[in-house]
């Protein structure tokens, strides 16, 4: 399990403006395309110096490509870097807060403790 | 020696700056008492004359990150810009560029490094809505120099309670073993209950109106032994997930001092989170 590589996916597509539309349009090719091209740079390195081994398991790679945030928030993703990334995505469908109450509701079957999302 | 003349503990709530500058429709019905108490706060750091400002703060995954993640980080630079373009977007707060008193942070280095604190350090640090919002809220001419102080309140494995109220205790002392003649306020942000990506969240109240009226009774009287009892790692997941941002207001009473009353409580109960407002006068603070 990777909940590094899910946070690195939310973490470097939320700061992307051009990345937060392509991921909104096209979920399953935009993760596709990430993984392959961007999962293994190190944020702070040269693309040279890039990392060799990280890589989604087919869940994470699922539950991405299909927007399903009660998903993550299962799989462990940070709560916080899905919220925001989702928010940026589809708050503008809603009313006022809509989004977020609804966000909610579809995580209402949550119980305590929720997932670990130490990584 | 420099003195201590205010101790500030806030919460830091992303929203007040369009609530606050909304106008006709667009206003919600909850600001004009928001900005009341605000400015009511505001006062507080104003009478108390300070040179420079000691802010404590968490970044919220914006330029720390989890390949390279500081338990507690001091900035270091002459200047520091703030928020970020997903803060402009969702809060719309706005962009802006603070002056760092370079001297103090170097002092707070040197001697939290000597006093057992492995402190990071950053000489280009961007400064988020933990550390942006109390200058908006507090200090909106922002005409001080400051010096950050990042916590990580975000990213397991956390630092415990403990080490909070410690790093705070150092930190006054640090600051009234600066040798040089200025008033420093020290200010904190963090959180009471919050729930953040999760079924609890942006509910009517905070998610634990209980949690909250305990830990503003903590606060407000000083009870650091009392709130170390109760709070644990474990402990602050069960009032909301992003509750452990409590930990910073504990940092800030171990600034205030143990069983030191504020002087100034205020809170103000509004949808999503219970907002706090703490200011303490050290009385023992001035040296020069």
């Amino acid at each position: 399990m990777s909940k590094y590589l899910l946070n690195k996916f939310l973490f470097t597509v939320d700061r992307d403006p051009e990345l937060v539309e392509r991921y909104r349009a096209e979920p399953r090719a935009t993760v596709e395309w990430w993984e392959s091209a961007r999962a293994n740079r190190i944020l702070g390195c040269h693309a040279d110096e890039s990392s060799t081994w990280l890589c989604f398991e087919d869940a994470e790679r699922e539950a991405l490509a299909a927007h399903d945030y009660p998903r993550l928030f299962e799989l462990g993703a940070h709560p916080f870097l899905t919220l925001t990334l989702f928010i940026a995505m589809f708050e503008r469908d809603h009313p006022p807060l809509g989004f977020q109450t609804e966000y909610a509701r579809r995580l209402a079957h949550v119980r305590l403790p929720y997932p670990d999302i130490a990584t | 020696m420099a003195e201590l003349v205010a101790v500030v503990a806030s919460t830091h709530h992303p929203f007040y700056y369009r609530a606050s500058t909304a106008t006709g429709e667009e206003r919600p019905p909850f600001a004009d008492e928001w900005v009341r108490k605000v400015e009511a706060f505001r006062q507080t750091l104003t009478r108390a004359r300070p040179d420079v400002l000691v802010m404590v703060g968490s970044d919220h995954f914006h330029q720390l990150w989890l390949d390279n993640m500081p338990q507690f980080l001091v900035g270091k630079a002459p200047c520091y810009d703030g928020n970020f373009f997903n803060e402009e977007r969702e809060f719309g707060l706005p962009r802006l560029v603070c002056a760092g008193q370079e001297d103090l942070s170097a002092h707070l280095l040197r001697e939290g490094l000597d006093a057992g604190f492995d402190l990071a350090f950053s000489n280009e640090l961007r400064i988020d809505h933990s550390i942006t919002c109390p200058i908006i809220t507090l200090r909106p001419q922002n005409d001080l120099p400051i010096v950050p102080v990042y916590t990580n309140i975000f990213a397991p494995p956390l630092p415990r309670p403990k080490r909070f109220v410690q790093l705070g205790r150092a930190i006054r002392e640090m600051v009234e073993s600066w040798p040089a003649r200025r008033r420093v306020a020290v200010i904190g942000t963090g959180h009471l209950s919050l729930e953040l990506g999760g079924p609890r969240q942006f509910g009517p109240h905070g998610p634990d109106p209980e949690f909250d009226r305990k830990a503003v009774e903590w606060i407000s009287s000083g009870d650091v032994e009392g709130c170390l009892a109760e709070v644990t790692l474990d402990s602050l997941h069960l009032p909301g997930n992003a509750t452990h941002g409590f930990m910073d207001f504990m940092l800030m009473m171990g600034v205030a001092g143990d069983g030191r009353k504020a002087d100034y409580v205020d809170t103000y109960d509004l949808f999503h989170t219970m907002e706090a407002y703490f200011t303490w006068y050290p009385d023992g603070g001035g040296r020069s």
